[in-house]
């Protein structure tokens, strides 16, 4: 297919059309509501199920239930609308069954703004919602990867049978890139086997989050515990750019990390041995990763768009080996490239310094 | 090769509508770019803007603090953007609406009078075009035919009979640069 030009929030949408999705329900929230928009028209031309519910509490039960029969099934909506559906997420992610959720996070806390923002790494990386799991995250830096991300979603929710988040924010939402569409993906008719679909001429299936006895709710959280175990051995993705030869190594994500990249980018041109790393998983973090640079690495610079919630998984990988710096920006303002190489500049700087002294001694 | 244009007016301007025609066109001659609107909470009547970013390799950021050629629209954009151009850039200002003399002197200034153009055209939401034209004729990020072709193949379907008055818009602001002495 060749490149369109593409709105984030519409490449999105239509990436998950393509991927056979049966049914959405969601309900409005800037920066996500041409996701909707765009599903609202598409998903009815296609005799597929669109609803708007009356709230996030609403669609994400919606969702649950939808799930439950074995359909590709998503809903969307950004920061606030997340912190809703946390109950519900819960839920599904102790009745094993898969999800796509897309968050285009805004500005917060509380009602915020509508500003790009990474402020709900922790929200969707810790466990969007009581119970111990994490979901997978996807953060996409490109219209591109927010295409690539979202079919994947799928593969990777219907595969683990889990909760699948597409972390964007409202920068990737809202800017327009050329990016590729893929083909149309047949509607996968075939329902799995645990699916509630009726149960002619079978046993009944039963999909539930209760175990009132302790020992058993153990015993299905250890079930759990093995999954996300193979989906921390076998899924953190991550982009390297620079990293042969460096001595700073910077580490971003999403836009943050895209934006990182030119800041890296004029830092090299400036002679700096400066790399970066861009994490395309925040669960599963790249830790393995980032744990095997540290030792070829003086420090690490963290970008986000928040206070710094992934530092936290920089500093468990890095183990307090070296130093592990910190530039954000948060309440929805987006940081510039010259900013982040001045950040660049001075964590240089002061490991030029540190070097130095340590030659000296 | 890269370019950063910001383009600022109030709402109903066409101003988001230009960066994506020159956004497409870029995208046809195979360069690597970006659009991205201001979308907070505009207020109607109130100043809106979009930056594109062309390239001739992988774009990191899609927005920059200081954009190499900024187009104005009107009073509120040129107040808050010629200040930051980069230096030797560019500012492209509509003329007829913008009566402030510019403070600049490290960067070039090219007045055009595309509201009044666009009058003589018979449909004020030209100007853009207009102001399109003159911005290629004194840059050549690409050519007018590139434009054209970017016209043709994005003005929607019910606005097609406005592609001739259109492509009469974008040589207008064009002529308007090469026919006139530059200081």
């Amino acid at each position: 297919m060749a490149k369109e030009m593409l709105k984030g929030n519409v490449a999105i949408a239509e990436a998950a059309v393509r991927a056979g999705l049966q049914a959405y329900f969601g309900y409005p929230i800037t920066p996500q509501t041409e996701l909707l928009e765009h599903l609202s028209k598409r998903m009815v031309e296609l005799g597929r199920v669109f609803l708007q519910a009356e709230s996030e509490v609403a669609a994400i039960n919606m969702v649950y239930g939808a799930a439950c029969t074995g359909v590709r099934v998503m809903t969307s909506s950004s920061s606030p609308g997340i912190s809703l559906m946390q109950e519900g997420l819960s839920y599904i992610a102790g009745s094993d069954i898969p999800t796509v959720l897309i968050d285009v996070m805004r500005g917060g806390p509380g009602l915020g703004n509508i500003l790009p923002s990474q402020g709900d790494y922790f929200q969707v990386t810790r466990s969007a919602g009581h119970g111990d799991y994490h979901p997978i995250v996807l953060a996409p830096a490109s219209v591109q990867e927010a295409i690539d991300f979202t079919v994947l979603a799928f593969d990777l929710a219907e595969y683990y049978r889990h909760i699948v988040i597409v972390a964007a924010d409202g920068q990737i939402g809202q800017m327009m890139e050329p990016a590729e569409l893929p083909e149309m993906r047949p509607v996968n008719e075939k329902r799995p086997e645990w699916a509630l679909t009726g149960a002619i001429d079978r046993d009944p299936n039963i999909i539930t989050s209760i175990y009132l006895e302790g020992h058993e709710m153990e015993a299905y959280n250890l079930k759990v515990q093995a999954k996300l175990k193979e989906v921390k051995k076998s899924e953190a993705r991550w982009v390297e750019h620079w990293t042969e030869d460096m001595d700073l190594l910077v580490v971003g994500y999403g836009t943050a990390g895209r934006i990182a990249y030119s800041a890296v980018e004029e830092a090299r041109e400036r002679g700096m041995k400066v790399g970066l790393l861009r994490p395309q998983t925040l669960w599963p973090f790249p830790e393995k990763r980032l744990s095997e640079l540290t030792d070829e690495i003086e420090a690490v610079l963290v970008v986000e768009m928040n206070a710094g919630q992934m530092l936290e998984d920089v500093r468990l990988a890095v183990s307090g080996q070296i130093p592990v710096g910190f530039y954000g920006r948060m309440g929805g303002v987006v940081p510039m490239p010259d900013e982040i190489l001045d950040a660049i500049d001075t964590h240089y700087k002061r490991l030029a310094i540190r070097l130095r002294d340590k030659e000296r001694v | 090769m890269q370019e950063q244009i910001l383009f600022a007016g109030f709402g109903g301007q066409g101003v988001m509508f230009v960066g994506q025609l020159l956004a497409y066109a870029a995208m046809d001659a195979n360069y690597e770019v970006t659009w991205i609107p201001s979308y907070g909470p505009e207020m109607r009547g109130g100043t809106a803007h979009c930056t594109v970013v062309m390239s001739d390799k992988p774009i990191g950021s899609p927005i920059v603090s200081y954009p190499g050629i900024a187009v104005a629209f009107n009073n509120p954009s040129f107040e808050k953007y010629e200040p930051i151009v980069a230096t030797n850039g560019l500012l492209v200002y509509n003329s007829s609406l913008i009566d402030q003399k510019p403070q600049r002197t490290d960067i070039q200034m090219l007045a055009v009078p595309a509201t009044d153009i666009a009058d003589e055209l018979g449909n004020l939401r030209l100007t853009n075009i207009v102001m399109l034209g003159a911005l290629l004729a004194a840059r050549p990020l690409l050519t007018l035919d590139q434009l054209r072709h970017a016209l043709e193949g994005h003005i929607p379907s019910h606005r097609r009979n406005l592609l001739d008055l259109n492509l009469q818009a974008l040589e207008r602001g064009a002529a308007l640069v090469l026919h006139t002495p530059q200081m």
